[in-house]
């Protein structure tokens, strides 16, 4: 059972690492505007990623 | 934040580079109803960041609106014209509250998921056979997981738990807060002696579908009443005064006494003054009920709400804006106390049951198993597993996923809800009260009888040449002419239309500029014809009452106007209940009287005089066009003067009611099987996370079935 040692800690990483991600797209204000951001998809000049 | 995100804003020269070492927040914020796709999003930017008045500009297709960043303070009317002309309503957002308010209880959703996974992947390692050691270890992982983050995410529950205990109530969330609390403490210490049932799964899970329920709920509300106060946005919100000889455009609350401001044909008053004209006709409809014109002279005084019919005209104010009769009843119907502050929701009334009920259960079930046994800790344990395991989960999402779907729904329609009990109540309405003017009918001029056709097709070339809301408001009665070929058209605003119709000199508008006759009048070459004003019913209400009285309402119309005008509509309309020439606190007596009666009434008004009567009705409608006031005494506000909305609000509401009323047998189901089970002490934290998520799952899906 001493790959629990290994694994346990692995999952919670990758768990919390989602997390992260998670507050990060929170605090770039990415669910203010999901009928946008669908459309904005359409436009050309829209390359620059959202700083 | 949104500054940063703005694309446009690298391509919009040295203005925003300035902006982005200043200040970095949107400064104004303009509404766009009409705002639907890419292209416009595209056409909208394109156009304000290529402004040298504009550091940038970013729409929100969601909220269709569009923050800018400028100088603070800039007048934002060059914008307006410029986004009008590419064929954008636009109007200026007057509550600047940006932002999404629920922010936070995402946040505590996503903690809530990720804590619910991982425990729960530690659970099922425990539920398939993990024994000793490894047993107590994944618990001691589960708890360091679990604790802080039920704590945290939870911490809404908490708080409302503890202000509804502070008033002596019970509401749904005390037994949510107290499972909860009770979950990760009793599961603690089975962790902290060894034992074998540790219930953070379920504490978390409970935590998980609850905040979703939340989030669901207000982001629809938060949207319902986004839009309901764009839309009071659309009463004007500046005027023209005039400065010397020029006239400036001003925000309305900085109107002061003795300013003078210039109206155009069709405003609205915007404060109580004094005209200085020398004559106008007046449409006081939205104050008194009455449809016809009113004439009055230079010197006298005009109240704010009236509408100017012709014009263009000066006015004197004579109060600040602050102290308009407009604002005074807009605090009058704030204060005026109706039946919806006195109805208890079915979720209130829901937990009043369950939650004595359950607490009951599971103390009577810790005396029986004290006394039987002897031991208290056995007995602790089994009243905590019952209370966990009869999971007011169901019950806490039994009313919000109803609600957020049926309000989805309305909203899609163009109906927005605004109160939270507002779908309930209307439920029980068994009796429809219309205003006349406004709700049923609006006024519109027409030809006088006995006109040759050949006019008429003067009339409504001229009518379609305009934009002015009175000239084609001409157009519907119009329908069976020709329009005649018009040359040389000219709009003078304010004042009307003229044109030539094969040589003859033509023209539509106020008569004081076509030199004769009184109010509007057509000149065809040397011919007057004055238009009549008349009342018409609004296209929809013929098919809206038919249905109304299809689904068995009993239906009123309650008007501030004379009998003849009233009982002329009521048989075009066949409304059998017509109360005429009733002032607004009449109104409210009257809709008092047929309450007493047992009568639950739904009071569909648009008018200042109808606040009252909105304010104090079961539940009340009011039509896009209604003024602010209006609309925010009414629970649900429709967009647009669409009365078939009507007939769909109360078959919803219906529905949900019957949607909600299921959901809590569904939970109720559910418990009947769980808590017998968990009062023999069988329960286990495997059984209480199936017993969670299918109810929820069966709750929601049943909401979904709401139409």
């Amino acid at each position: 059972m001493n790959i629990l040692i290994l694994l346990v800690p692995c999952s919670l990483l990758l768990g919390l690492g989602a997390l992260v991600a998670f507050v990060w797209t929170l605090r770039h204000d990415q669910y203010s505007d999901p009928a946008g951001d669908a459309a904005r998809i359409l436009l050309d000049d829209e390359d620059a990623p959202p700083k | 934040m949104s500054m940063a995100t703005c694309p446009g804003c690298v391509a919009a020269g040295p203005v925003a580079e300035q902006a982005a070492a200043g200040a970095s927040a949107p400064t104004h914020e303009l509404i766009l109803p009409t705002l639907h796709c890419s292209a416009c999003i595209r056409a909208v930017e394109t156009l304000l960041n290529g402004r040298d008045d504009v550091a940038c500009a970013r729409v929100n297709l969601s909220r269709k609106r569009v923050a800018i960043t400028a100088a603070p303070g800039a007048d934002p009317t060059p914008w307006i014209t410029a986004l009008t002309a590419i064929g954008f309503e636009a109007h200026e957002a007057r509550n600047d509250t940006a932002g999404t308010p629920d922010d936070g209880l995402i946040l505590r959703l996503g903690i809530a998921g990720f804590a619910m996974m991982n425990v729960m992947l530690l659970s099922v390692a425990v539920w398939s056979g993990a024994t000793d050691a490894t047993r107590d270890f994944f618990h001691w992982i589960a708890a360091t997981i679990a604790l802080p983050a039920a704590l945290y995410c939870a911490a809404p529950f908490f708080g409302s738990a503890l202000s509804a205990l502070r008033a002596a109530r019970l509401n749904m969330d005390v037994p949510i807060a107290l499972a909860i609390l009770l979950a990760c403490g009793l599961s603690l210490y089975e962790t902290m002696i060894g034992g074998a049932h540790a219930y953070f799964d379920a504490a978390l899970s409970l935590t998980f579908f609850l905040l979703a329920g939340r989030v669901l709920d207000t982001r629809m509300r938060s949207a319902a009443r986004s839009a309901a106060a764009d839309l009071a946005a659309l009463e004007p919100s500046r005027v023209m005064r005039i400065e010397g000889a020029t006239r400036v455009s001003c925000p309305v609350e900085e109107v002061r006494v003795g300013d003078v401001m210039w109206l155009a044909a069709g405003a609205r008053v915007p404060v109580d003054g004094i005209l200085l004209s020398p004559g106008a006709q007046l449409d006081r409809s939205a104050l008194t009920g009455e449809s016809d014109a009113v004439e009055v002279s230079e010197g006298r005084a005009l109240t704010a709400g009236e509408v100017v019919l012709t014009g263009p005209v000066t006015v004197r104010a004579t109060v600040d804006a602050q102290g308009s009769t407009l604002r005074r009843l807009v605090q009058l119907a704030a204060l005026a106390e109706g039946a919806r502050s006195r109805y208890t929701s079915l979720a209130t009334r829901a937990a009043g049951i369950y939650a004595p009920l359950v607490h009951g259960l599971s103390f009577a079930a810790f005396l029986g198993w004290s006394v039987a046994t002897g031991d208290i800790y056995h007995a602790l344990t089994i009243a905590i597993a019952t209370l966990i395991i009869t999971c007011p989960c169901a019950l806490g999402l039994a009313v919000p996923a109803v609600a957020t779907v049926a309000t989805g729904r309305l909203f899609r329609m163009g109906i927005l809800v605004k109160s939270e009990t507002a779908l309930e109540r209307l439920a029980e309405v068994d009796t429809v009260v219309f205003d006349k003017t406004g709700t049923l009918s609006d006024g519109a001029l027409a030809p006088p009888p006995g006109v040759p056709e050949a006019v008429l097709g003067v009339l409504k070339a001229l009518a379609e040449a305009s934009n002015h809301p009175l000239s084609r408001s001409v157009l519907p009665a119009l329908r069976s002419s020709e329009a005649q070929k018009l040359d040389t058209v000219e709009e003078v605003r304010g004042k009307g239309v003229r044109a030539t119709c094969g040589g003859v000199p033509v023209a539509l508008g106020d008569a004081g500029w076509i030199g004769q006759g009184a109010g509007t009048v057509l000149n065809v070459g040397d011919d007057i014809y004055p238009l009549m004003r008349v009342e018409r019913a609004v296209p929809d209400a013929d098919k809206a009452l038919q249905s109304l009285r299809a689904m068995g309402f009993e239906i009123h119309m309650l008007t501030g106007d004379t009998r003849e005008n009233a009982d002329r509509l009521a048989v075009t309309l066949s409304v059998d209940h017509v109360h005429a020439g009733v002032g607004p606190e009449n109104k409210q007596a009257l809709i008092d009287a047929l309450q007493e009666r047992g009568r639950k009434v739904l009071m569909i008004g648009d008018g200042l005089n109808d606040t009252l009567a909105l304010s104090g009705a079961w539940a009340s409608i009011a039509p896009g066009t209604a003024l602010e006031a209006s609309q925010n005494a009414a629970d649900v506000v429709l967009l647009g003067q669409n009365l078939s909305g009507v007939p769909a609000v109360l078959r919803i509401a219906r529905s949900a009611r019957r949607r909600i009323l299921e959901n809590f047998a569904l939970a109720a189901g559910y418990n009947c099987i769980a808590i017998p089970l968990a009062l023999m002490g069988f329960a286990t934290p495997l059984m209480a996370a199936l017993a969670m998520s299918t109810s929820s799952i069966t709750v929601t899906l049943n909401a979904l079935r709401t139409r």
